[in-house]
C-alpha cells in the first residue's frame, strides 16, 4: 500500500478514488491507534507512563499513582477526545454536504453557540427544574439540551439560508453571525445569573477543553455521538446527490426532505454532544473534511467515516499540544485548532475565489 | 405522459392557465415558445419542482402518488444548467445515475453514456473544469445511465429535457438530439423544452407550441411551425420554408434590414 495519495490527471488513466479512500481508511485507523497510544503516554507527569503502558502490556502489576494518571486522567480524556474529534468533524462534513457549501460549519455559522447556549441554560437553570425530571434525565439533561439548542440554530439556520433548494452562501455565514451573537449575549446573561460552583462549570466553555474529562461526561455522550455517527451510512448518497442541488437530487430518486431532515438531526445531536462535553472547539469540522476532499475526493461514502478518524486523531493530537506546551498549566485546546484551523479557512476561502457564489 | 389542468402561480402572477398536455412513447414531443411563454415552467410543474394545481400521469399513474425512487425508476430529468457543490470528477457525477435506476449492476453504464455523449477519456476530468456544454452532457450521461433501457417490463421510461443543446455547438447538438431519436424510436419518450426552432422542425414528433402560459398550437412540426403561429406567438416574422426532398419545415430568419418585402 502506498501512503501517496494520487490526484487525479487530465488523460490519465482510470483512477477510482474510491479504491484510494478505503486505503485511506486503513491508513487513518493506524493513525488513530497511534495517536491514541501517544496521547495515553505523554502528559504533564512526564513520560513515566511508557513504562505503565508496557507494564501493562505484559500484565505486570501497576503503582497506584499511574494507575490514577492512566485510568482516571488520560483514558477518559482519551474516549472524550475521539467522541469530540469525530463528531466535530463528521457533523462539519455533513453540514457542509446539506449546505452544497465546503465553508459550512457547526462552530461557524452559530450551531455550536446555540448548542453551548442551551448547555448554559441547563447548567444554570438546571436547579430550578423539579427534582422528578433532574432525576430522569440525570447527567444527559446538559447533552440533550444542547442537542436541542444545535437543532433550533441549524433550523432556524436552513430556513433563513436557503430558498427554493438554493443555499445562499453570504446569507447562511452572516445569519450565523447573528445567531452566534444573539447566543453569545444570551449565554452572557446566564452566566450573570450563575453561582460560583455554576461558574466553575461554565468557565471551560469559551475556549473549548478536554481538561474536565470524566468517565461521567464520556457515558453521557457516548449513545448521542453513536447515534449521530451511525446515521452517516445512511445519508451518504442523499448527500452526493445533493451536490446536484435539490430538484435534480429529488430526480435521481432520493428522498431529499427525509436527507434533510436526518442530516439536521445528526449535526444538531453530534455538536449538541461534543459542546456539552467540551465547549466550543473550532475549525475541526472545517480543516478535516476539507482535507479529506482534497486527497480522495467528496464521496460521502468515505467521507464521512474517514472524517470521523482523522477528526479523531487531529483532536487527540491538538489536546496533546494543548496539554504540553506550557506543562504543567494548560492551554484551551479551541486556541490550539483555532491557531492550526484559521488559516486552512483563509486558504480554502482564497482559492475559492469568485467561484460558486462567493 | 398527461397532464391535465395544469395551473402554476409564481408570486401574484399566473404563469400557466389550465395547460393540457400529452407525450406518446416511442415519440420526441418538443415544448417550444417564446421567453416567458410558460415552457419551462410547465416542465417543472410536471417534473414536480414547483408547486402546482392539475394531475399529472406518468404511464397512467398519478405522480402524486409515487415516491421518489419510483419515479427515478420511471423518469429522467436533465436539468437546463447544474452546479456541483464539491470537486466531483466526471466519472463521479455520471455514477450518481447508476445508484438511482435500477441498473445498480451494470458498473460500465456510466462509461457507455459517457461515450454516447461524445465524452470519452473525460471519466476523470474534474466537474468543475469543463465548459459549460460539456457540463451539459455529463449531465445527460449521468440521467441516460439512470433510465438506460427505454423500456423496462413493457412500460416506457421518459427522458424530461430542459434546452437540452442550449449551450452546445452544432455538432454535438446533433449528437444530443440524434440520442432522443434513439431513445424515442427503442420505445421510451421523450419531453424537450427546446429553443431552436430548426432542430425542433428536424427531430421532433410532435411540438408543443407555448403562448403567454397556454398551449397555441400542437401536433406535427409541419402543422404547428407556420408563419401564422410563429408570427403571432413570437411577434417577428419568421417565414417557414420546407425542404425540397421530405418536406421537413425549417425556418430562414432574415434582419429587418435585409428583408425581402
Amino acid at each position: 500500500m502506498s501512503l501517496t495519495i494520487e490526484m487525479p490527471k487530465r488523460g490519465s488513466l482510470p483512477v477510482d478514488r474510491r479504491v484510494q479512500a478505503r486505503q485511506l481508511t486503513v491508513i487513518l485507523v493506524a493513525l488513530l491507534a497511534a495517536t491514541s497510544v501517544l496521547s495515553l503516554a505523554w502528559g504533564a507527569s512526564g513520560t513515566s507512563l511508557w513504562g505503565a503502558l508496557v507494564d501493562l502490556a505484559a500484565g505486570r502489576e501497576l503503582s497506584r499513582l499511574d494507575s490514577i494518571v492512566l485510568f482516571d486522567i488520560r483514558l477518559p480524556r482519551l474516549c472524550l477526545g475521539i467522541l469530540v474529534g469525530a463528531s466535530l468533524a463528521v457533523s462539519g462534513a455533513v453540514m457542509q454536504g446539506l449546505f452544497r457549501n465546503p465553508l459550512a460549519d457547526p462552530g461557524i455559522v452559530g450551531v455550536s453557540a446555540g448548542a453551548g447556549l442551551a448547555a448554559i441554560s441547563a447548567i444554570v437553570l438546571g436547579a430550578f427544574l423539579p427534582p422528578a425530571i433532574r432525576d430522569l434525565t440525570g447527567n444527559y439533561l446538559v447533552p440533550v439540551s444542547a442537542f436541542f439548542g444545535g437543532w433550533g440554530s441549524t433550523l432556524i439556520l436552513y430556513r433563513v439560508s436557503t430558498r427554493r433548494g438554493q443555499t445562499s452562501v453570504a446569507t447562511m455565514l452572516l445569519a450565523g453571525i447573528a445567531l452566534g451573537a444573539l447566543a453569545g449575549a444570551l449565554s452572557g446573561i446566564l452566566v450573570y445569573m450563575a453561582d460560583d460552583n455554576q461558574l466553575r462549570d461554565l468557565t471551560f466553555w469559551g475556549m473549548g477543553s478536554l481538561a474536565g474529562a470524566t468517565w461521567t461526561k464520556v457515558l453521557a455522550a457516548t449513545p448521542i455521538v453513536l447515534a449521530a455517527l451511525a446515521v452517516a451510512p445512511f445519508i451518504a448518497r442523499g448527500l452526493n446527490g445533493l451536490a446536484l442541488g435539490e430538484a435534480a437530487a429529488g430526480h435521481t430518486g432520493i428522498s431529499v426532505q427525509r436527507v434533510k431532515n436526518i442530516s439536521i438531526l445528526s449535526v444538531a445531536a453530534a455538536t449538541g454532544a461534543a459542546v456539552a462535553v467540551a465547549g466550543g472547539i473550532g475549525f475541526i469540522g472545517i480543516v478535516v473534511p476539507h482535507l479529506l476532499r482534497l486527497a480522495t475526493g467528496p464521496d460521502h461514502h468515505s467521507l464521512l467515516p474517514n472524517a470521523a478518524l482523522l477528526g479523531a486523531s487531529l483532536l487527540l493530537a491538538a489536546d496533546m499540544i494543548a496539554r504540553t506546551v506550557i506543562a504543567p498549566a494548560e492551554l484551551p485546546i479551541g486556541i490550539v485548532t483555532a491557531v492550526l484551523g484559521a488559516p486552512v479557512f483563509l486558504w480554502i476561502l482564497l482559492k475559492r475565489h469568485g467561484a460558486m457564489g462567493l | 405522459m398527461q397532464a391535465f389542468d395544469i395551473e402554476v402561480v409564481l408570486g401574484k402572477s399566473q404563469v400557466l392557465n389550465g395547460v393540457n398536455f400529452t407525450a406518446k412513447p416511442g415519440e420526441v414531443t418538443a415544448i417550444v415558445g417564446p421567453n416567458g411563454s410558460g415552457k419551462t415552467t410547465l416542465l417543472r410543474a410536471m417534473t414536480g419542482e414547483i408547486p402546482y394545481s392539475g394531475k399529472v400521469l406518468l404511464n397512467n399513474k398519478n405522480v402524486a402518488g409515487l415516491k421518489p425512487w419510483q419515479l427515478a425508476a420511471l423518469r429522467g430529468v436533465q436539468p437546463q444548467s447544474t452546479t456541483i457543490a464539491f470537486p466531483f470528477t466526471v466519472l463521479e457525477i455520471v455514477r450518481l445515475g447508476l445508484t438511482a435506476g435500477l441498473s445498480a449492476a451494470e458498473k460500465e453504464l456510466p462509461l457507455r453514456a459517457l461515450e454516447k455523449v461524445g465524452l470519452t477519456g473525460f471519466g476523470n476530468r474534474m466537474y468543475q473544469d469543463l465548459s459549460g456544454g460539456e457540463q451539459q452532457r455529463v449531465q445527460l450521461a449521468r440521467v441516460l445511465t439512470q433510465i438506460w433501457r427505454p423500456v423496462v417490463d413493457g412500460a416506457p421510461r421518459w427522458l424530461i429535457l430542459d434546452e437540452p443543446v442550449a449551450s452546445l455547438d452544432i455538432g454535438h447538438q446533433f449528437t444530443v438530439m440524434d440520442l432522443t431519436r434513439d431513445f424515442s424510436a427503442r420505445g421510451g419518450g421523450v419531453v424537450a423544452v427546446m429553443h431552436d426552432l430548426n432542430l425542433t422542425a428536424m427531430f421532433a414528433d410532435k411540438v408543443v407550441l407555448m403562448d403567454a402560459g397556454h398551449i397555441a398550437a400542437q401536433g406535427s412540426p409541419q402543422s404547428v411551425l407556420t408563419d401564422a403561429n410563429l408570427a403571432q406567438t413570437y411577434g417577428c416574422p419568421l417565414p417557414v420554408c420546407t425542404t425540397p426532398h421530405d418536406g421537413t419545415p425549417f425556418l430562414l430568419p432574415q434582419a429587418r434590414h435585409a428583408r425581402v418585402t
